[in-house]
This record gives C-alpha cells, sequence and structure tokens, in this order.
C-alpha cells in the first residue's frame, strides 16, 4: 500500500477551502431569503379558494419537490440561454436555489399558517383592522414561530445542496476540494478535511438557529 | 441540424430508456441497502448500550451533515487510494446506501421512541428475546409510524441518484446530458429528463399515500 498521510497541501490551501466555505454560505443565506419571499407568497396561494393562481401554485410545488436539484441547476444555466434568459453562473445558481427552496418553503409556511388559530383573524377584524394588517401584525409572526424548526433544517439543507454549484464551477467549497483533490493527489486528506468542513459548519448552524427558535419561542 | 425534438428522441429512445433502468436500478439498490443498514442504526441509536448508542450517532450526523455529493466524491476517490478497487456505479451506490441508512436509521428512532416503554417491559415480562420484541411488538407498529418519512426517503434518493452523473455513471441525467452534448437541444433535453424524474417520484408518492393508507385502515 504505502500510502502516508500528508496533510501539507490542505493545509496549504486551507484559505482556499474557507473563502470557498464563505461562498457557500452567501449562497445558501441569499437563497433562502429570497426563497422565504417567494414561499410565503406561495403558501398564501395555496391556503387561498380554488383559483387558477391556486392551482399555478400547486403546479409549482409538486413540480419543484418531485425533480432533482441538479436538473433545475443545469436547466437554469445550460437551457434557458436558449430562450434568451442569459445569467451569468452566480446568478443562475442562486436563482435556481431560491426556486427550488420556495416550493419547500411554501409546504412548511402552509403547515404552519394552518396552526395559527382562526379566532385571532377574528379577532383582528373585530378591532378593525385590515387583511393585510391582519397578516402583517398577526398572521405571520405567528406563523414565522411555528415555522422556525422546519425553517432551519431547510437552510441547513440548503446550505448542503450549494455543493452541487461545483457542477456548473461556481467556486465554492466542493469546488476547490475537488480542484485541490486533482492537482495534489491528496485524495484522503482533502475529503476527509472537507467533509469535517462540512459537519461542523452544520453542527453551529443548527446551534446558532436552536438558539434564535429559543429566543424566538412563545413565552408560555 | 433541423432535425426536430421528436425525431431526435426517437433516435435516442433505447439510450435513455438504458439511462432510466440504470437510475432506477441504482436507487433500488441504495433504498434497499440503506434501509436494511438504517434499521440497525436505528436500533442500535434507541436501544444500544452507551458506546454503541454514541457511535451510532456519530455515524449519522457526520453522514446526515454532509453533502451527498461531497460523499459520493469522497466514496469514489478514497476507497480507490485505500486499495478497494469499486467502479464508479459500485462507488455511488455505496455513497447512497450510506447517505440513505443514515436517513433511515433517524426515521427509525423516531418511530420506535414512540412505542411506549411499557410495551417492552411487558414484552420482557412475557420472556420475549430482544429479536422476538423486535419482531413481533416493535416492527409492526415502528413501520407504520414511519411509512410517510421512508417514502419521502426514497424519492429523495431517486433524486440524488443523478449526482452519480458527476463520477461518469450513466444514468438517466447523464445520458441526457450526452444527447445534448452531441444535438445542442438542451432545453427540450433538460426539460424531458426532469418530467421524467418528476413522473418517478410522483408515482412513488401516490404509492406511500396508497400504502399508507392501507396500513391505517388494518389497525381500525
Amino acid at each position: 500500500m504505502g500510502y502516508t498521510l500528508n496533510f501539507a497541501v490542505v493545509w496549504r490551501n486551507f484559505d482556499l477551502l474557507l473563502g470557498g466555505l464563505g461562498l457557500s454560505l452567501g449562497l445558501a443565506f441569499v437563497s433562502i431569503v429570497i426563497g422565504i419571499a417567494i414561499g410565503l407568497f406561495t403558501a398564501f396561494l395555496l391556503n387561498a379558494k380554488r383559483s387558477i393562481a391556486h392551482g399555478a401554485a400547486v403546479v409549482y410545488v409538486a413540480a419543484i419537490r418531485n425533480t432533482p436539484i441538479l436538473i433545475l441547476i443545469l436547466f437554469t444555466y445550460f437551457a434557458l440561454p436558449q430562450m434568451g434568459v442569459r445569467l451569468d453562473k452566480l446568478q443562475s445558481f442562486i436563482f435556481t436555489m431560491a426556486i427550488y427552496a420556495g416550493a419547500y418553503l411554501a409546504e412548511v409556511f402552509r403547515g404552519a399558517l394552518l396552526g395559527v388559530p382562526k379566532g385571532l383573524r377574528e379577532a383582528g377584524l373585530a378591532i378593525g383592522l385590515t387583511e393585510l394588517q391582519i397578516k402583517k401584525s398577526i398572521t405571520i409572526p405567528i406563523m414565522v414561530r411555528n415555522a422556525l424548526p422546519a425553517l432551519s433544517s431547510t437552510f441547513i439543507s440548503l446550505f448542503k445542496d450549494t455543493s452541487l454549484a461545483a457542477t456548473i464551477a461556481v467556486p465554492e467549497l466542493t469546488f476547490y476540494a475537488r480542484k485541490i483533490n486533482n492537482e495534489s493527489f491528496r485524495v484522503i486528506e482533502t475529503w476527509s478535511v472537507t467533509c469535517l468542513i462540512y459537519v461542523a459548519t452544520c453542527v453551529v448552524l443548527a446551534a446558532l438557529l436552536r438558539l434564535l427558535e429559543r429566543r424566538m419561542a412563545i413565552p408560555r | 441540424m433541423n432535425q426536430s425534438f421528436l425525431d431526435v428522441l426517437w433516435l435516442a429512445r433505447m439510450q435513455i430508456l438504458q439511462g432510466l433502468g440504470m437510475t432506477l436500478l441504482i436507487s433500488a439498490l441504495a433504498i434497499v441497502v440503506g434501509t436494511f443498514v438504517g434499521v440497525f442504526v436505528g436500533l442500535a441509536l434507541t436501544y444500544g448500550a452507551t458506546p454503541l448508542r454514541w457511535l451510532s450517532r456519530i455515524y449519522t450526523d457526520f453522514i446526515r451533515g454532509t453533502p451527498v455529493l461531497v460523499l459520493i466524491l469522497a466514496s469514489y476517490y478514497i476507497l480507490g487510494t485505500v486499495g478497494v478497487h469499486l467502479d464508479a456505479f459500485q462507488a455511488g451506490v455505496l455513497a447512497l446506501a450510506v447517505f440513505c441508512s443514515s436517513h433511515i436509521g433517524e426515521i427509525v428512532r423516531g418511530a420506535l421512541q414512540t412505542i411506549h416503554r411499557g410495551q417492552t417491559e411487558a414484552a420482557k415480562a412475557i420472556g420475549l428475546t430482544f429479536s422476538q420484541t423486535f419482531l413481533y411488538v416493535l416492527m409492526p407498529q415502528a413501520a407504520r409510524q414511519a411509512m410517510p418519512s421512508w417514502v419521502n426517503t426514497a424519492a429523495e434518493i431517486v433524486k440524488a441518484s443523478t449526482l452519480l452523473s458527476v463520477i461518469g455513471v450513466a444514468e438517466l441525467l447523464l445520458t441526457n446530458q450526452q444527447i445534448i452534448a452531441r444535438t445542442f437541444m438542451s432545453l427540450p433535453f433538460y426539460f424531458s429528463c426532469g418530467f421524467l424524474y418528476f413522473l418517478i417520484n410522483f408515482g412513488i408518492e401516490r404509492f406511500g399515500k396508497y400504502v399508507e393508507r392501507r396500513l391505517a385502515i388494518s389497525t381500525n
């Protein structure tokens, strides 16, 4: 065998990996922010009465959730330009991830909206709030608290899905790991360090989000 | 070059069918192996002695904290380096099965924990061994609990199987990419490819709902 572990090349390129991690986190963050907006809008449509918009929302959610994310990414990057929509790598990746996250979050928010007691909306109507005011100051704040645990796990899996950006050569963590791997053939070292970076980041993210959940929890 | 999409699709039908078969084979293998291993992981997580429980906890958290793409790349590159020579197909299926097993492990743990302790104690009291308890008392109830999440995981695996295209396994996505490379018809082929995945996953979802209904009726 005679394979001796030598982490030197990985440490030498550690700043590349960290830079990649930064981009991964950034991509996940921007995508989830846009995704939350899309998801919120779609969730209201899903809970609304049957209409064309409601039907469109149902189709959107079913189509995106049942299609592999890799195909969505490749489709936006390689196929949309044929229809005249030209996005650069980052834009097209963020666009795809936001659409993807939106579909998952729509389901999350839909469930959370159903968890908001009906009486609260009626109470809002009784004191003369408009529909929009009720949404803004009653329904959405309570719904967000209900949705927070599922929102955090969506964010963490979105962070892991940013690894797919490597397939369209966005220079994030997996992209650099592959690069270091191909240039140095330090296979075990590169991939084990990369795995550890991902796991550590996920653990930290999970802990931070749990802290946020506890902060925002409804006091009982 | 002025062939229509349908002509090309008809010419490439065998290739696409082969890719489809490959995707189904990969997914089925990963799901079967992953479920089998996952049940043991779940048992270890719930009833294992402390060191075993810790070990399985580290295993599931580590795998769940790593992106599938990284798992696939790591399994493909690392195993070859340490002298285990797997081809791309085997390495990919292994990575997917490991990924699947950690998720199933968590699902099984969740399902087992909903079963009241008194039942295991009662089983022990009437002299059942642990494997008998599992087979006659725990498994029938846990299976019913875990069914919906299990179906979700199966759909997840079908979607994740697209990632094997990155290491060169000729599954559905890669065969479509090969056709696109030949014909430059990226729009229709990515679309039809995505649609095939949609059909598979939609079918799995429907099947899951059906089985769930059947199981639910048999309890009443």
